[in-house]
């Protein structure tokens, strides 16, 4: 599937990917065989049901985990049996993570967590600050620089979450259910920064989900079962994170809508009690 | 990684925990601590010793007359009636590399003067005595050689026995009794307070040798011979030809003991370094097993922070970190950890030292090695008890630490 046309190269091909875990004395079969492909600007939902292999297909992309069997090309480079410490350089430069938890080192200020990944680049430290600056412009979070994760809201944390995945210009950004944590709105407004980032400046995304209403902001699904690629479709009536937002009450909104409903309750209440 | 930014995030994560930090350096501080102040107590004292010992005159050989021994019993040393001033010319006139001596013989004798009596020790010696000992005295003279040749009844006094005896009055040219003979005071010999064994050393009283042979003691010989060779070598080559020496005078065959006994400068400051040597061994073994027992404590609270931290480290693995990366972070704290209890336990050992050299007025000698070992020990112990937290960190499973809890 090329859909981009024949031109475009392959950022993520499996072949035949195969991934057994020894448990002494059963052994896990998690993987059974995956071959997939996915192409530079891509915004790929990986879906399925726990147990179906999609945590174990994020963790080999994510060059966190190896396959028992099969190969895997990342950027043209087959990473599948490199060292530990090649690994660790992989995921340093070609790697951007965003976790269900946004795993924010606390009481380090947003700017530092961002600037994480380009410390271990080895990058000298005015330009590590720079770039991180740079990053947190792109989600909009320039003016909480400063602030430490737990001053900022659940959806400014993954934002900053974002920008640290950014920050090293991976050639893709892996986000392990982003919006897990998230209320709906909020989720939607990280969908928008995602969907923006792959619009505007082509970045190549793999999102985990379980959420289909989720997984409709991507581009293409791909449902996992039984540790086998199962269905591979191309996302119809896409969703538009910053069309849905429209359609949304802002948060001051909701918070004027919940008020006129709770006094309609206690109003109830008052009007039913005995007097 | 580099070393600034690796330092720069020790510091910072430790000092998130302050307490605990304090608390995990107090072993490290409380062993460089008293190892420093101990250690200045120590070579303050050794210089105490070794002041005593320059105060016996440097270069200085002792011989004393040795025991002799009677159908099998031996009686102690001056038992024999062998050393003579005659042996002590010999060996001034035959040995070149001794260039001084003086006769010895004392015994306690019950001194009065006016209302006051005192007993105290009398040696009869000769005027080289006072400069083979380095010991001037404070007022008046030393009685002279010819006062010796004329067995005269003149005597010098030690401070301890001038103030008992004359208490405000000027004691010189005043006349006392030695048992039951009337001696001139010509001089009083400058304070050398105590010994290095506790001992007072200006509670005695000199007078000519010839006269406390003759007059007091009714001998002829000897106790001892204080010599003094040209050089501090000198003195220990000196040994064997005295002895030789002696033993021909003494004509003692050859399978017998010797009738004397010879000391030297050189045999006195062994046994100083001897002891100096135990109680830097002692310090050593305190200085190991509290730097252990800080050393413990520093593991334990890196274990406990590498297993808070399992999510932290996950994230840096994450984003790059190899293991070295995390093993290095990890040693690096705990090196930090024990250095600033190291330098911490330094500054309280001057402190401590200090303090101990003002209160009891004991002097206090700073030791730059112990400082330097104190800074390469604490620095050590960090890296040996800090290295399998660290390694434990860096083997982690970034999977397993980034879903820990």
């Amino acid at each position: 599937m090329k859909p981009n046309g024949g031109a475009a190269k392959p950022v993520i091909r499996l072949e035949s990917v195969y991934k057994t875990y020894d448990l002494g004395e059963v052994q896990v079969q998690a993987l059974r065989g995956v071959s997939l492909e996915v192409y530079e600007g891509e915004f790929v939902a990986v879906m399925g049901p726990s147990g179906s292999g999609k945590s174990t297909v994020m963790n080999i992309l994510g060059c966190l985990d190896r396959p028992t069997h099969g190969h895997y090309y990342l950027d043209g480079v087959d990473v599948s049996h490199m060292a530990k410490n090649q690994l660790a350089r992989i995921r340093n430069r070609k790697l951007g993570f965003v976790f269900q938890q946004f795993n924010l080192l606390s009481r380090t200020s947003a700017l530092e967590n961002v600037e994480l990944p380009t410390v271990y680049a080895g990058i000298r430290p005015e330009e590590r600050a720079r770039r991180a600056m740079e990053s947190l412009t792109r989600v909009g979070l320039a003016d909480r620089a400063g602030h430490h994760p737990s001053q900022l809201s659940g959806g400014q944390q993954q934002r900053v979450a974002i920008a640290r995945g950014l920050v090293n210009r991976p050639a893709i950004l892996l986000a392990d259910e982003p919006t897990g944590n998230l209320d709906s709105r909020t989720s939607v407004e990280i969908m928008d920064i995602l969907q923006t980032l792959n619009e505007e400046q082509g970045l190549t995304i793999v999102l985990v989900t379980h959420e289909p209403d989720i997984a409709q902001y991507s581009k293409r699904t791909l449902e996992f079962r039984d540790g086998r690629l199962r269905k591979d479709t191309l996302v119809q009536d896409r969703s538009l994170a910053r069309e849905v937002l429209l359609t949304l009450p802002t948060p001051e909104e909701q918070a004027a809508e919940d008020a006129v409903e709770i006094a309609r309750q206690n109003k109830l209440e008052a009007d039913q009690a005995p007097t | 990684m580099d070393f600034m930014n690796t330092f720069r995030l020790a510091l910072r994560a430790l000092s998130r925990n302050k307490m605990r930090s304090a608390l995990t350096m107090l072993g490290i501080i409380i062993g460089v601590g008293a190892v420093i102040a101990v250690v200045s107590i120590g070579q303050g004292a050794n210089y105490l010793v070794q002041q005593g010992i320059a105060a016996m005159g440097t270069n200085a050989v002792f011989i004393a007359s040795g025991s002799n021994r009677a159908g099998g019993v031996r009686q102690g040393y001056g038992g024999v009636k062998t050393l003579t001033v005659d042996d002590m010319n010999a060996i001034l006139r035959e040995i070149p590399l001794i260039k001084e001596a003086a006769p010895t013989l004392s015994n306690n004798q019950q001194i009065v003067y006016g209302n006051q009596n005192w007993n105290t020790r009398v040696t009869g010696t000769t005027p080289n005595y006072f400069d083979i000992r380095s010991w001037p005295v404070q007022s008046g003279s030393v009685f002279s050689d010819e006062e010796v040749d004329l067995a005269a009844n003149v005597c010098v006094l030690g401070t301890t026995v001038e103030k008992i005896l004359f208490l405000d009055e000027d004691p010189i040219g005043k006349t006392i009794r030695i048992g039951n003979l009337p001696f001139r005071v010509d001089g009083i010999l400058a304070s050398k307070g105590q010994s290095t064994v506790g001992q007072d050393q200006d509670d005695v009283i000199f007078a000519p040798y010839t006269t406390v042979q003759r007059k007091i003691q009714g001998i002829t010989w000897l106790q001892a011979i204080n010599a003094s060779a040209v050089s501090q070598q000198a003195s220990i080559a000196a040994v064997a030809p005295i002895s030789s020496l002696l033993r021909e005078r003494h004509r003692l065959r050859t399978g017998t003991d010797d009738d004397f006994l010879i000391r030297t400068q050189a045999d006195i400051e062994d046994l100083a370094d001897q002891t100096q040597s135990v109680m830097t061994l002692l310090l050593g073994g305190i200085a190991s097993v509290s730097l252990l027992v800080g050393g413990i404590g520093i593991m334990n609270i890196m274990l406990v922070s590498v297993t808070e931290r399992t999510r932290e480290i996950g994230v840096r693995m994450a984003v790059g970190a190899t293991e070295d990366d995390v093993r290095r972070q990890f040693l690096v704290e705990a090196v930090t950890l024990s250095m600033m209890g190291g330098f911490i336990g330094i500054v309280f050992g001057l402190v401590g030292s200090a303090l101990i050299s003002n209160l009891l007025s004991w002097p206090t000698l700073i030791s730059g090695k112990a400082i330097i070992a104190a800074v390469i020990f604490s620095a050590a112990v960090g890296i040996f008890f800090g290295y399998y937290p660290a390694h434990k960190a860096a083997q982690l499973d970034p999977i397993e630490a980034l879903r820990y809890e």
